[in-house]
């Protein structure tokens, strides 16, 4: 009899416990004076740092910006884990057509993805043209002596298939090549690591989001694409190709907290900040570069 | 009633806050358990490819997006590869050194042992495995690179070595405890027979505390199975075979990538439901097995050790 009362007052508190973890769970969400955003690296400081230019003038409100991932923002925002999901991609390339028309979109700005090289390359090459790289990539050209470069193996170090950046780079860079990874390619996971190694790595070659290069110009050395500069203006004027949109998507219509923070991001008022750290301004976009996408 | 208070008291409230925690971690182990192999059989059963084909198959090409026409592939041949190539070279490189000073810790010098080299051991054990991923990657790849004249140090080697210095006080202190477990009796009937120090912990120290050095090994290997960071940061994650056709040293000096460093650098980049993630689940649910075997092994080697 008293085994049965000690195991019911056991049951009753291990399954309280269990409870206990979902009802919490689900009433975190319903604070409205709190946002949570996840996703793209890529997007995560920019992210921020507009949250806390909010949170000056808003200071009662909770913004909560969090990495891991496009496809994790993608699945946060779909599975209600997340207010809004940042995404390099657009939602369509990752999810279902049906799970993808549930998503809004709030396209932020645009980010430009450069090539980068080791130093003792940049010292005798300051630019390819396309269809180098290609070659470069496909493994076809696998010394820099071969177009006028040092005598040095060309590393690839590429970020991993299912990347942001490097779909963005296949796509505009390479015009869709399928194999990038030659036979001497390296990976890293991220941007940061991938401008150590390239800083480390003789003859060494790269791409990164313009954001990471312009804050690393000591350790990597962006190349001239056919003769042109990757830099945000040469993306406004539609010289540069290798770009594309930083996406918020929300699920549905937002609460009314969501939409405010949102409606900040997307204002003029940020676009100072947004070129500041090195990604690119939705209006300035020529009608040509716009149309481009 | 008054009774049953006093003893709810004495014996049912401490009784019962530790049986509900027992019976907590028995609960979530086993929901881990199949959590893991309900999203591992996804691969199998929802995107109907064959076991053969992921063991076997080195293309890796899953697709994206959820619910599109299962045409991906999803072999990971590669990275099984190379997560056994270098657990295995790790613990050849450990293993030695590691038994080596469990003996001297045990017999040759148990004093200089139990103040020097047994601490030293256990700081081992307390090093953050970042940490040493991060020397790996800043000492020990140029210094390969520099070394065999290669463009770059990420390799096999870099990281068995660093795999290495991680299992190697996990062995060394299981070897010890072995060693000093076997009995006083053996150790003076070897003496008495007339055989020289050497002989008594070649012949019967060592025989008698197999068991559990093999043990001490299996736990290291488990540990080099499933350490993700450290290999991760000098493996290069190239997601190719290691060069092992082009003779033995071209393979030790080539990237590779293994399971657990695919598994961390794809999985926030991949949405759930895709037959993407659904690979990547498999090859969590492939290393839970082989944990769950390692476990197994350890468990027979500890009864066989408990015979003798």
């Amino acid at each position: 009899m008293k085994k049965i009362i000690v195991l019911g007052i056991v049951l009753t508190l291990v399954l309280s416990v269990l409870s206990g973890c979902g009802s919490n769970g689900t009433q975190g969400k319903k604070d409205t004076k709190s946002i949570t955003a996840s996703g793209s690296s890529a997007l995560q400081p920019l992210v921020q740092k507009i949250a806390d230019l909010y949170n000056i003038k808003n200071p009662d409100i909770s913004i909560i910006v969090s990495g891991g991932g496009s496809g994790e923002g993608l699945k946060n925002v779909l599975n209600g884990v997340s207010d809004i999901g940042n995404s390099d991609v657009a939602a369509a390339e990752k999810l279902s057509a049906s799970d993808a028309s549930t998503l809004v979109d709030n396209k932020v700005c645009v980010v430009g993805v450069g090539v980068v090289v080791n130093n003792e390359v940049a010292n005798l090459i300051s630019g390819v043209t396309k269809d180098q790289l290609k070659d470069i990539f496909a493994g076809k050209t696998k010394n820099w002596k071969e177009i006028e470069g040092p005598n040095l193996p060309i590393v690839i170090i590429n970020r991993p298939a299912s990347s942001g950046t490097r779909a963005l780079f296949v796509k505009w860079g390479l015009d869709g090549q399928k194999s990038i990874d030659g036979d001497q390619s390296l990976q890293t996971d991220d941007s940061n690591a991938l401008v150590e190694t390239i800083y480390k790595t003789k003859g060494s070659i790269g791409y990164l989001a313009l954001p990471y290069i312009f804050s690393n110009l000591e350790k990597v050395v962006p190349l001239y694409i056919d003769e042109v500069e990757a830099s945000n203006e040469n993306i406004y004027n539609n010289t540069y190709p290798i770009w594309g949109y930083e996406h918020m998507y929300t699920k549905g219509t937002p609460g009314t907290t969501v939409q405010k923070f949102l409606g900040f991001i997307l204002s003029d008022s940020v676009e100072t900040q947004i070129e500041e750290m090195g990604y690119g301004a939705i209006r300035k976009l020529s009608p040509a570069a716009a149309k481009s996408r | 009633m008054k009774n049953f208070l006093r003893k709810l008291r004495t014996e049912y409230i401490g009784r019962g806050v530790v049986t509900i925690f027992g019976i907590f971690i028995i609960v979530i182990t086993l929901a881990i358990s199949l959590f893991l192999i309900y999203k591992g059989v996804a691969t199998f059963l929802v995107n109907n490819h064959t076991v053969s084909e992921f063991l076997f198959s080195s293309k890796f090409a899953p697709q994206e997006i959820a619910g599109s026409p299962d045409n991906g592939q999803v072999g990971s041949a590669i990275f099984i590869f190379g997560s056994i190539v270098i657990s295995i070279l790790a613990l050849l490189i450990a293993t030695p050194f590691a038994v080596s000073s469990a003996i001297f810790i045990s017999e040759i010098s148990p004093k200089l042992g139990k103040r020097f080299v047994r601490p030293a051991v256990e700081v081992f054990v307390g090093i953050p495995s970042v940490v040493y991923g991060w020397i790996g990657l800043t000492v020990l790849v140029p210094f390969i690179a520099d070394v065999f004249q290669l463009p770059y140090g990420f390799s096999v080697l870099a990281g068995a070595i660093v795999l290495a210095l991680m299992i190697f006080p996990t062995i060394t202190s299981v070897a010890t405890d072995a060693l000093k477990n076997v009995p006083m009796e053996y150790k003076e009937a070897a003496y008495s027979m007339g055989c020289t120090r050497w002989q008594m912990i070649r012949k019967v120290q060592l025989k008698a505390a197999l068991p559990g050095i093999l043990t001490g090994i299996v736990l290291g290997l488990a540990r080099a199975f499933g350490e993700a960071l450290a290999v991760a940061m000098v493996i290069g994650r190239a997601d190719r075979f290691p060069k092992f056709n082009n003779g033995f040293i071209e393979g030790l000096l080539s990237a590779t990538n293994n399971l657990t460093s695919k598994i961390a650098s794809d999985m926030g980049n991949e949405v759930t439901g895709s037959e993407w993630s659904n690979a990547l689940w498999t090859m969590a649910l492939f290393l839970f097995v082989i944990s769950f075997l390692f476990i197994l092994l350890i468990r027979i080697l500890g009864k066989r050790g408990a015979k003798i």
